[in-house]
């Protein structure tokens, strides 16, 4: 299969969350976040995961996606709030994603809504080109 | 009460695809008011049967050792009436199983003509992405559940050890 640019790739994951959540092609832009904007539930993740897998034919793990174990990690956790370390530790893990506003208030509960289009078509672009 | 909207667990292979039998009878109460006139198997109860031949379908793919919770019902249709004294055939198979999830899709058949399909996704919820805990007893495959698999080992499937 040739590499698949990123406005098709942007387009594959457009398809993708209007199937999956039932959402109108135009809600669905860059900048949405998947569950304040689309309404994405945390099961929705998981069916929305299976979709991209067999979409662009990858694997993409939980824990990559979202790493637990950072967020679990006493170290990194104060009143289930992220401290700097943490904040420091979860943006290497977390690439795909933009974490500015969640560094405002990062309130472990509120990390799915960090996931934007756009970071989903990120991730999804970072794991087609580890892929070659 | 029992509520289990399968009759006998007919095959299994592990990890791929399993099969049960559904016979639908006016003797059960549901049928009386749905309709009075007119007794259907309510579809929502054809998906339940669905849930549940696909549920231990990915019990079983991992020694049910996770709980399996339905998560979404990311298809449903349905393209035929199904009356008393019919046979309901459940067939699922698995489309793609990881530690988190799995997802089903699923054929529900009368004498060989397709009733319905219904495609499935559920949650092994102890390793759910929001990190939530739940009680350490297998809540979902309790004995009740476990006895339908019973009715499989004797029908000539002993490859299930419980």
């Amino acid at each position: 299969m040739p590499a698949l640019s990123r406005q098709e790739i942007f387009e594959n994951v457009k398809q993708t969350l209007v199937d999956a959540l039932s959402v109108e092609e135009d809600e669905v832009t860059e900048e949405a976040t998947l569950t304040g904007d689309l309404g994405a539930e945390s099961i929705d993740f998981l069916d929305i995961v299976f979709r991209l897998e067999k979409t662009f034919n990858i694997k993409m793990p939980q824990e990559e996606l979202i790493p637990r174990d950072i967020l679990s990690n006493p170290d990194y956790v104060n009143d289930r709030k992220l401290n700097a370390a943490g904040i420091a530790a979860l943006k290497q893990a977390m690439p795909h994603a933009d974490l500015s506003e969640f560094e405002k208030d990062p309130d472990i509960d509120k990390i799915s809504d960090v996931f934007t289009v756009g970071s989903i078509v990120r991730f999804v672009e970072a794991k087609l080109a580890e892929k070659g | 009460m029992r509520w289990i909207w399968i009759d006998r667990f007919e095959q299994v292979e592990t990890g791929v695809q399993a099969g049960a039998v559904k016979n639908v009878s006016l003797a059960e109460e549901h049928l009386h008011d749905h309709f009075a006139d007119f007794p259907l198997m309510p579809p929502s109860l054809m998906i339940e049967g669905m849930a549940q031949t696909a549920g231990i379908l990915v019990g079983e793919a991992r020694g049910f050792a996770e709980k399996v919770i339905l998560a979404k019902i990311k298809r449903a249709r349905f393209d035929r009436l199904v009356r008393p004294g019919e046979t309901l055939r459940y067939r699922a198979e698995i489309e793609q199983l990881t530690d988190a999830a799995a997802s089903t899709l699923g054929r529900i058949t009368v004498d060989d003509e397709l009733v319905g399909e219904v495609d499935l996704v559920f949650s092994h919820i102890d390793q759910n992405i929001s990190g939530l805990e739940f009680p350490q007893e297998n809540f979902v495959f309790t004995e009740a559940f476990m006895a339908l698999l019973n009715t499989f080992r004797q029908h000539g499937g002993e490859r299930i050890e419980l």
